[in-house]
């Protein structure tokens, strides 16, 4: 029996999460922060004792419940990235809310606390119900901190987060049921190599879909998105931005792809579809856009575009791109709603315009905002550039019209974060106020500072995070081969040249004639 | 079999009506001083009783008495045990509620008692005849209840209501049995059963319907619910704690029997109407409730969209349905009490309840236990993750894919959404929304108490009750398809 440090890692946050509620508000801060760090600790020591290239599955953990319902938890290098990044950005999150928070903090504090067990949950869940529970559950703090700490639309934007993504995902559960029933077992690997009917596989797939999809987002169904991220505090943006959109992308890879990949390349169409239109359509709408943190949030549904058709692309490329720009996007859009609210802390506005030069008296801030805006459009150098690049390499082994349309989204990308960038920290001073914020504090430094490095790492050394998940994505990859569709990038077979290319027609009589 | 292990197969039955008699002769020449005392003397009998019950030594094996007129068997185990502890739980909250606000009197536990004999013999039945006892005296004495808070009006008006259409339920189902009994030629549970394997006459057929449909109205399914808001808004809070928990198990359970029992070999007959009746329900009550300010009023219609969901689990006809009907209906006692405590503990300085949205705005700041309590009963009865109620939904709706009802069940959980947003709009109201009333009086500590358990079992700990509940279930559930 090996140590549970998954167990743990989910006990430390929880146990953290009930006492907080019980706490004042500075010792909760103290007692959130803490428990997050050790989480971060724990998670080091994960990656560290990860074997790269060992068993798929590892750190497993198994005890049977009732009813044919298992405690199973276990990783793979996908769901070790995945976990990697909750635990990363954690604390920072707790940082950011330090001095924001007044009211109430040992219920915020608690549940983000909850928050951070559910999504270690979700990645680490063996058996399919034990995750629709922690898929599911994430509902309830979400609410919760959108509800009660968000902004002055937070209602409206709390109800339409929860509808949405409950009516998602309560028709998984049918499916869920249903394959359970089909397969006999609840075990997540098994289910990853069972062969369901073909028939069935459609409807199972479109199931899942309807929960990944409100999930991700993918458009149409993006619409809840912008109106949580604007009305959710900076860190309740940090963590839905970072972790909670990633899940859409996790169920893909971990459900839909491996367990019913017949329908996954049927209808790999769709997803192309639909992945096209939100790249172009949500950068074109984050272009106009008065709010910045509205901006970033349709920026995420365009990246997570590129992450969706990179997954349908069946091919190695296209897997890892898309895991990397979920990594990589978990961080920049992460700091990006950061540097929003280090901004919206001292003038309380999200609008643009009330902002400008901030260079000038920002310089610390700035060159942080840049180098995250920078990242965002995929500077090579930095995160998003390895992920883009290998998700469009990717699907344009398979389609060369979607690798244009995607590729035309990320300039479109360049086009809103430069202008953003432009209006927030360039130009005149107009505004009194914003010209008279005091730059980085210490805190603020604490929380950006990690995530630039890590951008740095990921970008400059992506080995590191393309490693543990090299093998998973290959076996995943195997799985799919078979089926991989293929659109307009299919390599036609012409007749070949009688003559080689640069055979030039040999003239002996002109030979000397000069 | 002689009256001596006959009257041991009914002890609780037998052993409840006399207490009651002799708690009735001392309230009679008492008053309303010793009305403390006769409750805390009717909690203790049906204590007893419920411990009699559970370690009844019959599991398994059913054990019938006076000549196939009860059936002692682990399904009657269940259900009985699961009236005993939502009577007993009603019974410990309403002396201090009715204190309060004067008119306590003895009979109030006298008639609860009588209304769990009632039940126990509904839920034990295997003939039409001693079926129609029980249902009649837990009726009867249901009627009563609801007017209990003698001097007010809407009380008086729900008891006259429920009364009235109770009656109409009753004829409807007596109506029913005359032609099943008059197409069969007998009212023995098998008998019949046996009688309509030969021959299902479309006469038969109407009876079997009839019988439904006045089942339908005592568990308040669509389209037999319009009395359910009212009944539930004007009677006194305990008395409506009381109607939303253990007449719906006993009304529930006794469908179950019927359904899987003398109806057991026409189940094409009856699944199309349960079928209809579930979804029905579980819309009507999610739709119906959203209008709702009245907090009473939106409970009301929340326990017709629960019946939705528990008859989902009777649709699928199989032994797997009848288990996850009666895991639901447990969790479903306790979430649906847990409620109910929590809206009558919900009263101003002056007495006065809080009854309606905006009493409760911002409940969060000024009691934030109860709000806590209600956040956890509102989001276990929207059954999300990973509070318990959760777990009801979930077998049921396991039951339909596994007897290949993937639409109905599709379709339910579906509409399962409506029903999440006026659970969320209570928590929206507590904790989202600036408090604009008074803060909640101080409750006693026997209110807290019975909150307290209930929100223990629907929290994630009640996961721990799974292992020993699956198993009751589906022992209760294999007694009634013992004989098929």
């Amino acid at each position: 029996m090996e140590f549970p440090i998954l167990s743990l890692m989910l006990a430390v946050p929880l146990i953290a999460a009930i006492a907080c509620l019980f706490l004042s508000a500075s010792a909760a801060r103290m007692t959130a922060l803490f428990a997050t760090l050790i989480n971060l600790a724990l998670g080091v020591l994960l990656w560290i004792n990860y074997d790269i290239g060992g068993a798929q599955w590892q750190f497993t953990e198994r005890a049977e419940l009732f009813a044919g319902f298992s405690y199973a938890l276990g990783i793979d290098g996908i769901a070790l990235m995945l976990i990697m990044l909750s635990v990363f950005l954690m604390p920072i999150c707790i940082l950011a809310s330090w001095d924001a928070i007044t009211k109430r903090v040992g219920e915020y504090m608690s549940a983000f606390l909850l928050m951070e067990v559910l999504m270690i949950g979700v990645f680490a869940a063996q058996d399919l119900f034990l995750f629709y529970i922690f898929f599911e559950a994430g509902l309830i703090p979400m609410y919760l901190i959108i509800g009660v700490w968000g902004g002055d639309n937070r209602i409206y934007a709390s109800y339409k987060f929860f509808l949405y993504t409950l009516l998602g995902s309560v028709l998984m559960l049918i499916a869920m049921l249903w394959m359970v029933n089909e397969a006999g077992t609840t075990d997540i690997p098994t289910l990853m190599q069972y062969d369901f009917p073909v028939d069935a596989q459609l409807w199972l797939w479109l199931a899942f879909f309807a929960s990944f999809a409100v999930k991700m987002p993918m458009w149409p169904v993006h619409t809840w998105l912008p109106d949580a991220h604007v009305q959710a505090p900076t860190a309740g943006s940090v963590i839905l931005a970072g972790v909670l959109l990633k899940l859409g992308g996790y169920g893909f890879i971990r459900f839909s792809l491996p367990m019913f990949p017949e329908a996954s390349a049927d209808l790999a169409w769709l997803v192309f579809g639909l992945s096209m239109v939100a790249v172009i359509y949500t950068s074109l709408v984050a272009l106009v856009q008065e709010d910045m943190k509205k901006l970033i949030a349709y920026s995420s549904v365009a990246h997570m575009a590129i992450v969706t058709a990179g997954l349908f692309a069946f091919n190695v490329q296209g897997l890892e791109g898309a895991m990397m720009v979920m990594l990589g996007h978990g961080l920049v859009s992460g700091a990006l709603f950061l540097c929003v609210g280090v901004i919206y802390d001292r003038l309380h506005t999200r609008e643009i315009a009330r902002y400008g030069g901030l260079s000038i008296n920002m310089p610390k801030y700035a060159l942080f905002f840049l180098l995250f805006t920078m990242a965002s459009i995929g500077l090579p150098g930095t995160s998003n550039f390895i992920g883009e690049f290998l998700a469009l390499a990717g699907i344009y082994e398979v389609s060369t019209f979607v690798t244009l349309v995607c590729t035309t989204g990320i300039i479109l990308g360049a086009a809103y974060m430069l202008y953003l960038y432009r209006r927030v920290a360039f130009g005149e001073q107009k505004n009194a106020d914003a010209a008279a914020m005091p730059d980085l504090n210490a805190r603020e430094w604490a929380m950006l500072a990690p995530i630039a490095a890590a951008v740095l790492w990921m970008g400059v050394y992506p080995e590191s995070f393309l490693a543990p998940m090299r093998q998973d994505i290959a076996a995943l990859e195997a799985r799919l081969a078979s089926v991989a569709p293929h659109y307009d990038s299919e390599i036609a077979v012409g007749t070949p040249r009688e003559k080689a290319a640069n055979y030039v027609e040999f003239d002996g009589d002109k030979e000397g004639a000069h | 079999m002689d009256y001596a292990s006959f009257l041991h197969l009914t002890a609780t039955e037998v052993g409840l009506s006399a207490i009651a008699l002799v708690l009735l002769l001392v309230t009679a020449w008492t008053g309303a001083k010793a009305a403390r005392g006769i409750t805390i003397a009717a909690v203790a009998a049906l204590f007893g009783a419920l411990i009699f019950t559970v370690s009844l030594p019959n599991g398994g094996v059913p054990a019938e008495a006076f000549g196939g007129l009860i059936r002692a068997d682990g399904f009657a185990m269940f259900a009985k045990s699961l009236i005993y502890l939502a009577t007993i739980a009603c019974l410990i909250v309403a002396p201090r509620y009715f204190e309060s606000r004067g008119g306590f009197r003895g009979e109030y536990a006298v008639l609860m008692v009588f209304n769990a004999v009632g039940m126990g013999i509904m839920v034990s039945a295997v003939d039409l005849m001693a079926l129609y006892v029980g249902l009649e005296l837990s009726s009867l004495s249901s009627y009563v209840l609801a007017s209990f808070a003698r001097k007010d009006e809407k009380s008086s008006e729900a008891g006259l209501k429920y009364f009235i259409l109770g009656g109409l339920a009753s004829g409807i189902i007596l109506y029913g049995m005359s032609l099943v009994y008059g197409f069969s030629g007998t009212t023995s549970y098998d008998g019949i059963r046996a009688a309509f394997t030969v021959d299902f006459s479309t006469g038969a057929m109407f009876g079997v319907v009839f019988v439904l449909a006045g089942l339908a109205f005592k568990v308040a399914a669509v389209p037999f619910h319009m009395w359910t808001p009212d009944v539930y808004e004007g009677a006194p809070t305990p008395v409506t704690a009381f109607f939303a928990s253990a007449p719906k198990v006993a009304a529930v359970a006794m469908l179950v029997r019927m359904a899987t029992g003398p109806f057991g070999g026409q189940v094409e007959a009856w699944q199309q109407i349960v079928i209809f009746a579930a979804l029905a329900s579980i819309v009507v009550g999610a739709l119906g409730a959203i209008g709702q300010n009245n907090l009473k009023r939106l409970l009301a219609y929340s326990s017709i969209n629960n019946v939705g969901f528990i008859l989902i689990g009777l649709a699928a006809a199989t032994a797997e349905g009848v288990s996850g009907v009666m895991v639901y209906l447990f969790i479903y006692v306790f979430m649906t009490i847990g409620s109910f405590v929590a809206l009558l503990m919900l009263r101003d300085a002056d007495g006065k309840a809080l009854s309606t949205f905006d009493d409760i705005s911002g409940l969060s700041t000024t009691s934030p236990v109860l709000a806590w309590c209600l956040l956890a009963l509102m989001f276990s009865l929207a059954g999300i993750p990973p509070l318990f109620g959760f777990w009801g939904k979930f077998v049921v709706f396991q039951a339909a894919v596994q007897a290949d009802m993937i639409a109905l069940a599709a379709i339910g959980i579906a509409a399962s959404v409506i029903g999440a947003f006026y659970y969320i709009k209570f928590i929206k109201v507590m904790f989202f929304d600036e408090p604009k009333g008074a803060a909640p009086a101080k409750a006693p500590v026997s209110h807290w108490a019975v909150l307290g358990l209930c929100v223990l079992v629907v929290s994630p700990l009640g996961y721990l009750l799974g292992p020993w509940l699956g198993e009751a279930a589906d022992a209760a559930a294999h007694a009634l398809f013992y004989a098929a």
